[in-house]
C-alpha cells in the first residue's frame, strides 16, 4: 500500500512554481549532457536528476558479471553484481539498480528491469545464441552513478541437465533391474510373490454377490488416466470382470472421466471375452457419471443404496470421498475391498473396509492376479531397488551424522 | 450392559444430529477461544512477509466449492496480505469448479484495497489438463494461458508483460484441496523451475504436505480451517476461519469423546464376556 | 499392425517426455511441450465423449421407463438446462460474470450442493470413530492415542487443557511432533514404495509389457 499511496498523493498535490524549478534546472543539465548518464532518460532521469542538486550520487556497482544460466534451454542469462560501495561519507545511498542490455557496448540499450537496493541478481529471458552485454547503474536520491558494463555473453541450450545426474543414475539402475528380472522371468525362472489378502478376497466377495443374486460395484478412483493408480486399477478390473463373467454376476463401473470410461469398457469387455462369455457383456455396465468429485460420490452412494451391491471394490486414487463411500457401503452390508496409494486416505479405508491394499500393493495387484512372468519380474526389480534405496538412506544418515554432506548434495536435484 | 447394547446399536443418525448441534451452536454463540499460531503457519506468514513490495507472486487456487469453507478464508487472507504489501498477483486455477471463487476473492479484496485489474492482479482462469498444465505453465505463463479468465489476451495486460516464467516471480502460493494440487506442483514445478513455494491445504490433505515441508520444498503450510484461522491471527484480520474454529473445537472434542465411549463399551462387554456365568 | 501401433506410439511419447526431464535443449523440450499440449487437448475433448455417454446410458433408461427412470429424467433435465442456460442465455464467453443466469446456478445450486456433500464427512467421521476405533491390540492403542492427541491438539479448546504445562508436553506441541516425525516417516516409506510402483508400471506400459488396455482378445 505505501508505494501506491505515495504515488496517488503526489499526483493530487497542487504544484507550486518552486516545485518546478529543480526539474527545469535539471532538464537543462540533461539537455546539455552535463553528467546525467544515457540510461537515465525520461521520467527516470527527472527523478534522478532532481536529486542531484540536493545529494551526491552513489558510487557505481561493482563486479558486474553476466553468465549463461546452466542446464536450461538457452533462453536465460543471469546478471550479478556487488553492492555499490560507500567509500566516503559523501557518497550517496543507493535506492535502486537499473539493469539494461544491448547487443554490443555501443548500444542501443534496452531497459531490462529496475530492482531494489537489496537485490544483486537478475535473470533475464533472451534469444539463444545471440551476444549480449549488460550494464548496471546504481541509482540514488543524489542521481545516477556511472554504469558498469559486463563482458559479452551468449545464452546456449544444453544437451544435459547436470543437476539431474543422480536422478538419471537411479533411474537407469531401476530400469536395469526391472528389465533384468523381466528377462529372467521370461526365461522361466520361478519368482515368489507373497500373498495379498485383499486381492484373494476379491473372488470370495464376487462369489458372495453371486449367492445373494446382487451386483458387484467397481470404483476405479477419481483420477484420470494420467494417474498411474487409475491405470493399475483398470488392469485389475480386467481380472475382476473375468471372474464376474465366470459367475454371471453383473458388474457396475461408474467412471469419473470419459477417457477412463472408454478404457474401462475395453477392460470389462476383455474380461468377458477371456471368460468365454462375450455375449454377457453389457456396454452400459461401464458408464461415465461426472467429473465433479462430490456429484460422483452422490451417484455412487445412490447406486449403493438403491441396488445394494453385495461387493464394493474401490481401487485407484481417492480423496475426501473415501470415507463417504466406505461408510455408505458399510451401512448396506456389502463386503468392501479398497486399495490406494493416497496415504492420507488409507486410514479411512482401513477403518471402514474389510480389506485394504496399501500403496504399492495396488501396483502389484495386476501381476499378482495374472501371474504373468514378465509382470512378476518387474515386481522383483522394484524390490531390489527398494533395498538399494534403503541402503542409500542408511549411508546418508551415517554420513550426515558424521558431518559429511557431499552424499546428500549429490542426490539434491535441480 | 443393556445401556452399552443400546449405545452399540444406536441409529447413527442420532450421532449425526449431535454433531450438527455441536457445530451449529458455537457458530451462533462463539466462545472466542484463544488461538496459538503453529510453526508451519508462522513460516507461511514469514515467507509472504519476506516478499519485496512490487514483486509478483503466482497464486494457484486448486479447489472448488466443496472445500470453500476451509480454503476461501485462507485464500482471502493471503490475497489481503499480499495486496497490503503492494505485491502483485497472477492467479490460475486447475479445478474447473474453482475460478469464480478465486475471481470473487481477487476482486473483493482488490476493490477494498484499491487495486486495479491487469496492473496489480490478473486471473488467468481455468485450464483443462490438470498435471500436464503445470510444466507447461512453468515454461511460459502466456503460452499456457493466452487469454485471461474473461477472455482478454494476456498480451494486453501490463502485469503479464512483466512475468512469463517463475524466474520473474518472488513466491508461488498454492491453495489446494487435492488432485491436482500441492503434491503435483512440487513434483512438476518446484524443483524443475527452482520455485519458492508455500501451500494452503484442506485439513485432510495437510499431512500429505509434511514431507515436502520438512525437506524445504514447501516453506510454509496452512492446514485446513485451523491454518486459515492462524493466518488470520497473524495478519490481524479475524475472518470466517476464526469464527469457525469454535465449531471445529467442539466437533473434534465430540469425536474424541465418541472414540473413548466406543472403547469403554468395548472393554465393559469384553470384561463381561470373560466373567464366569 | 493395429496392435503394434499403439505400443510404438506409447513408447515414443514416454521416452520423449522422460528425456525432456534430462535434456533441456529445445530439440527435445519443444516436442515434449507439444505432447503435453496435445494431452491437454485430448483430455478436454474427452468431455464431449463423456456427455454423449451420459445421454446414451440414462436416455435409454428414461425413455424405456426402466428402474429409477424419474431420476434419469431429473439428471438429463438438469444437465441440459445448465448447458442451454450457459451457452445461450448467459452472455457467451462471459457466462460466469456476476449477474448471469449461469452464475446464479453456480452460486445458489452448485456451491451449496458441493459444500453439503463435503460436509457429510464430519458426520461420517463421527460415526466411523464410534464404531471402528476399538483398542483391540497394542498397535490399535497407539493409533487411538495418536488420533486423540492430534485431534484435540489442533483446536483451541484442546490448547486450553494443557496451556499451564511446559511447552514440550502441551498438546499442540505433541500433535505437531506426531505430524512431523512418526507420521512423516511412515508416509515416506509408503511413498517410496508407491513411487517405485508408479515407475515400474510406467516402464511396463512404455515397454509394452503391460498393454491389456490396448488389445481386444478374439
Amino acid at each position: 500500500m505505501p508505494a501506491r499511496a505515495a504515488r496517488v498523493t503526489h499526483s493530487r498535490r497542487p504544484l507550486s512554481f518552486l516545485d518546478c524549478i529543480p526539474p527545469l534546472i535539471l532538464t537543462l543539465v540533461l539537455t546539455l549532457g552535463l553528467g546525467a548518464p544515457r540510461s537515465a532518460r525520461g521520467q527516470d532521469s527527472l527523478v534522478v536528476a532532481a536529486a542531484v542538486v540536493a545529494a551526491p550520487a552513489p558510487a557505481p556497482a561493482g563486479g558486474v558479471k553476466a553468465i549463461d544460466v546452466p542446464n536450461d534451454r538457452g533462453d536465460a542469462i543471469e546478471v550479478t553484481w556487488t553492492p555499490a560501495p560507500q567509500k566516503s561519507a559523501g557518497d550517496g545511498i543507493v535506492t535502486a539498480y537499473l539493469l539494461e542490455r544491448a547487443p554490443a557496448v555501443e548500444g542501443p540499450w534496452t531497459r531490462v528491469d529496475s530492482v531494489g537496493a537489496g537485490t544483486h541478481k537478475k535473470t533475464d529471458t533472451v534469444k539463444s545464441d545471440t551476444p549480449y552485454v549488460y550494464r548496471v547503474t546504481a541509482l540514488g536520491a543524489g542521481g545516477a552513478a556511472a554504469p558498469v558494463v559486463s563482458e559479452p555473453v551468449e545464452a546456449c541450450a544444453q544437451w544435459f541437465n547436470t543437476g539431474r545426474v543422480s536422478v538419471l543414475l537411479a533411474m537407469l539402475l531401476f530400469f536395469g533391474l526391472v528389465i533384468l528380472f523381466t528377462l529372467r522371468a521370461q526365461a522361466g525362472e520361478k519368482l515368489f510373490i507373497r500373498r495379498i489378502a485383499g486381492i484373494d478376497a476379491i473372488e470370495e466377495a464376487i462369489g458372495r454377490a453371486t449367492e445373494m443374486g446382487r451386483s458387484v460395484l467397481y470404483v476405479p478412483g477419481i483420477n484420470d488416466i494420467d494417474d498411474i493408480q487409475t491405470m493399475a486399477s483398470l488392469n485389475i478390473l480386467e481380472s475382476v470382470a473375468k471372474v464376474t463373467a465366470k459367475y454371471e454376476t453383473p458388474i457396475v463401473v461408474p467412471c469419473n472421466y470419459p477417457v477412463v470410461m472408454t478404457l474401462a469398457q475395453e477392460m470389462v469387455k476383455n474380461g468377458y471375452v477371456a471368460a468365454g462369455r462375450a455375449d454377457g457383456y453389457d456396454p452400459n455396465s461401464v458408464r461415465y457419471v461426472t467429473t465433479e468429485q462430490f456429484a460422483y460420490v452422490a451417484a455412487i452412494t445412490g447406486i449403493m443404496l438403491r441396488d445394494k451391491p453385495a461387493a464394493n471394490i474401490y481401487l485407484g486414487s481417492f480423496y475426501a470421498e473415501s470415507l463417504l463411500l466406505a461408510e455408505t457401503g458399510f451401512s448396506t452390508g456389502a463386503i468392501q475391498i479398497a486399495g490406494t496409494a493416497q496415504v492420507a486416505q488409507l486410514p479411512f479405508f482401513v477403518v471402514a473396509c474389510d480389506y485394504t491394499l496399501i500403496g504399492e500393493e495396488l501396483y502389484a495387484a495386476g501381476a499378482y492376479l495374472t501371474r504373468e512372468p514378465r509382470l512378476l519380474g518387474s515386481l522383483k526389480g522394484s524390490d531390489y531397488m527398494k533395498v538399494a534405496l534403503i541402503a542409500a538412506i542408511v549411508v546418508g544418515c551415517v554420513l550426515e551424522t558424521i558431518g559429511m554432506t557431499s552424499f546428500k548434495h549429490f542426490f539434491a536435484s535441480q | 450392559m443393556a445401556f452399552g447394547d443400546t449405545l452399540e446399536k444406536l441409529d447413527r443418525r442420532w450421532i449425526f444430529l449431535l454433531v450438527a448441534l455441536l457445530v451449529l451452536i458455537p457458530l451462533l454463540r462463539p466462545l472466542r477461544l484463544p488461538l496459538a499460531v503453529s510453526g508451519p503457519a508462522r513460516n507461511f506468514y514469514e515467507a509472504v512477509e519476506a516478499v519485496p513490495a512490487g514483486s509478483i507472486v503466482v497464486l494457484a487456487g486448486d479447489f472448488d466449492p466443496a472445500s470453500a469453507p476451509e480454503l476461501v478464508p485462507m485464500t482471502k487472507s493471503v490475497v489481503r496480505h499480499l495486496f497490503r504489501k503492494n505485491v502483485r498477483i497472477i492467479a490460475l486455477e486447475l479445478w474447473e469448479g474453482g475460478p469464480p471463487l478465486v475471481d470473487a476473492i481477487l476482486h473483493d479484496v482488490g476493490d477494498e484495497l484499491g487495486k486495479k485489474y491487469g496492473i496489480d492482479y490478473v486471473n488467468l482462469g481455468y485450464k483443462s489438463g490438470r498435471e500436464a498444465v503445470m510444466p507447461s505453465f512453468g515454461n511460459s505463463f502466456s503460452r499456457t494461458f493466452p487469454n485471461d479468465y474473461s477472455g482478454t489476451a494476456v498480451s494486453k495486460l501490463p502485469l503479464m508483460r512483466e512475468a512469463d516464467t517463475f524466474a520473474q516471480t518472488a513466491l508461488f502460493v498454492n491453495i489446494s484441496a487435492g488432485y491436482p494440487g500441492t503434491k503435483e506442483w512440487v513434483q512438476q514445478v518446484q524443483g524443475r523451475f527452482d520455485v519458492r513455494m508455500v501451500s494452503g491445504s484442506t485439513a485432510v490433505q495437510a499431512p500429505e504436505i509434511y514431507p515436502y515441508l520438512q525437506s524445504g520444498q514447501v516453506v510454509g503450510l496452512l492446514g485446513g480451517m485451523a491454518g486459515a484461522a492462524e493466518y488470520e491471527k497473524s495478519i490481524n484480520v479475524p475472518g470466517a476461519a476464526t469464527k469457525g474454529m469454535d465449531a471445529q473445537s467442539s466437533a473434534h472434542m465430540f469425536i474424541a469423546f465418541l472414540i473413548l465411549l466406543g472403547n469403554a463399551i468395548y472393554f465393559s462387554r469384553r470384561g463381561a464376556a470373560r466373567r464366569p456365568s | 499392425m493395429m496392435n503394434l501401433l499403439p505400443v510404438v506410439l506409447t513408447a515414443i511419447v514416454g521416452i520423449v517426455v522422460i528425456l525432456s526431464f534430462f535434456v533441456p535443449h529445445p530439440y527435445i523440450a519443444e516436442p515434449a511441450q507439444k505432447l503435453q499440449d496435445w494431452a491437454i487437448v485430448i483430455v478436454a475433448s474427452g468431455y464431449v465423449l463423456g456427455a454423449a455417454n451420459v445421454y446414451k446410458v440414462n436416455g435409454e433408461s428414461a425413455i424405456k421407463r426402466q428402474k429409477d427412470w424419474v431420476y434419469k429424467w431429473i439428471l438429463l433435465g438438469s444437465m441440459t438446462g445448465m448447458m442451454v442456460v450457459g451457452f445461450f442465455f448467459s452472455g457467451g464467453t462471459q457466462f460466469l460474470n456476476e449477474g448471469s443466469p449461469f452464475k446464479w446456478g453456480y452460486d445458489f445450486l452448485y456451491v451449496p450442493m458441493q459444500a453439503t456433500m463435503f460436509s457429510l464427512l464430519a458426520f461420517f467421521i463421527a460415526s466411523a470413530a464410534f464404531r471402528a476405533f476399538r483398542i483391540r491390540t497394542v498397535d490399535a492403542a497407539l493409533l487411538a492415542v495418536a488420533a486423540l492427541v492430534v485431534m484435540i491438539g489442533r483446536v483451541p479448546l484442546g490448547n486450553l487443557f494443557t496451556a499451564a504445562f511446559p511447552e514440550p508436553i502441551q498438546l499442540p506441541t505433541m500433535a505437531n511432533w506426531l505430524l512431523e516425525w512418526p507420521q512423516n516417516a511412515a508416509k515416506r516409506g509408503i511413498a517410496i514404495g508407491a513411487g517405485l510402483g508408479v515407475m515400474a508400471t510406467g516402464l511396463r506400459i512404455i515397454l509394452g509389457i503391460e498393454r491389456s488396455h490396448m488389445r481386444e482378445e478374439a
